[in-house]
């Protein structure tokens, strides 16, 4: 690892130095493409993110993809329904590796308003490893940018070795997550205990 | 638009053997509803669908209510002789209600621009005899909301088209919009937790906290 004196010393000299780790991060952290799916009113706040107002593309983010083959970033952006969750951890299996995920809005952390309610999952990180979650009911395009900024700062300071290491270069990490199936009251299993965690609560 | 009153007159008179209530209704918006039998439904709906002065051939709206068993306590006044004087007394009457599924249909006529007429169909009861008759045959958009009625409190159509599950999964057993529906009790955390909640979330910080604790954070 070059010493950061030396190297500020070697810039001003006009010789760049840096580590293949740096580099790569650097590329995969400027050009997040996120998958073009919504799920409710958080994902009208997303178009407005990607649009001239907002203007996503400062950052990098703005290829929304159609298909999650080419898509590194899913952003859940609404409720998701026990209906829809399988359909979504299907969606994510099938994003290639390195991928990240956005919780967007109230719905996609807990079930937001629909918490108590019968039919909608209560929090996507049951199912999925959530990087980054954004509270709001919707939250504004501002947050999203934000979020994808804290994505970004996350991507730049991950480790290529170590125990740290990403997801995608551990041999003995599996590389999909199990769908849930349809039970006759609620999906089977309910979270997956390798993610999700009930929160523990002092009192 | 003629008068309630005048149509169900008319639906009697055109179809003799038709059983036919006017449900009063006494909020503000006043708007009464007719409760047409169950056996006679698809006449009923036909014509009016097709009578000339009426022509609803719009159906905007249908939706179901669940009516359990219970018991209805009215106040009566009476007049009741008490040494000599005539006074005025409460009395309350408990009557049993049984059970229902009700379903709703709210008719409208695009081409003479009148409406809503209400309709109401009732159930036998909430366990085995559901079957009510399907109007998807009379108004073609009703089959949709007809499915979520049979997806969501469990009447059956007879003679619709397609009669599946269309919100909830078809693997799903029961009826979640009933009023004896057990919800699955799926949502532990809950930071400031009162009522039936604080019942349910008491159980799962007992049992499922201490069975399980969060590992230590590995690759």
């Amino acid at each position: 690892m070059i010493d950061e004196g030396l190297k500020s010393e070697l810039q001003k000299q006009g010789v760049y130095v840096t580590s293949l780790q740096e580099l790569y991060n650097w590329g995969r952290a400027n050009s997040v493409w996120p998958l073009t799916f919504g799920l409710a009113c958080c994902a009208i706040e997303m178009m407005a993110a990607s649009m001239s107002r907002f203007d996503l593309a400062r950052f990098g983010a703005e290829v929304f993809r159609p298909s999650p083959r080419q898509a590194d970033l899913m952003i859940v952006a609404g409720t998701v329904t026990k209906k829809m969750a399988p359909l979504v951890v299907r969606l994510y299996n099938q994003m290639p590796e390195p991928k990240y995920v956005i919780a967007m809005g109230a719905c996609a952390i807990s079930g937001g308003p629909f918490k108590q309610g019968y039919n909608v999952l209560k929090g996507i990180d049951r199912y999925l490893p959530v990087d980054v979650a954004i509270p709001g009911c919707p939250p504004r395009p501002e947050a999203l940018i934000h979020a994808i900024m804290t994505l970004q700062e996350k991507i730049r300071n991950q480790d290529l070795t170590g125990p740290n290491r990403p997801r995608h270069l551990n041999a003995d990490v599996e590389g999909e997550y199990p769908v849930p199936v349809y039970g006759k009251h609620d999906l089977e299993p309910p979270k997956n205990s390798e993610v999700w965690h009930p929160p523990m609560i002092k009192r | 638009m003629e008068t309630l009153e005048q149509i169900k007159s008319r639906i009697e008179s055109a179809l003799p053997l038709t059983k036919l209530d006017i449900l009063p209704n006494e909020c503000p918006a006043g708007e009464r509803s007719l409760v047409v039998d169950a056996g006679r439904g698809l006449d009923v709906a036909r014509f009016l669908r097709d009578d000339a002065q009426l022509k609803l051939d719009y159906c905007s709206n249908v939706t179901g209510i669940d009516w359990p068993e219970a018991k209805i306590k009215t106040k009566v006044k009476k007049k009741v002789v008490v040494e000599g004087v005539e006074k005025e007394v409460e009395e309350t009457i408990e009557t049993l209600r049984s059970g229902h599924l009700e379903v709703v249909y709210h008719l409208y006529s695009m081409e003479l621009k009148h409406g809503p007429i209400v309709l109401r169909l009732r159930t036998e009861n909430r366990a085995d005899k559901t079957h009510l008759p399907s109007f998807t045959p009379v108004w073609r958009g009703a089959e949709f909301q007809e499915r979520e009625i049979y997806d969501l409190y469990g009447v059956i159509f007879d003679g619709h088209p397609d009669l599946r599950r269309i919100l909830m999964w078809d693997e799903f057993v029961g009826f979640p919009m009933r009023r004896d529906y057990v919800d699955p009790d799926d949502y532990e955390y809950e930071p400031t937790p009162h009522d039936e909640v604080l019942d349910k979330a008491k159980k799962h910080y007992s049992v499922e906290v201490k069975t399980e604790v969060k590992p230590e954070v590995k690759a």
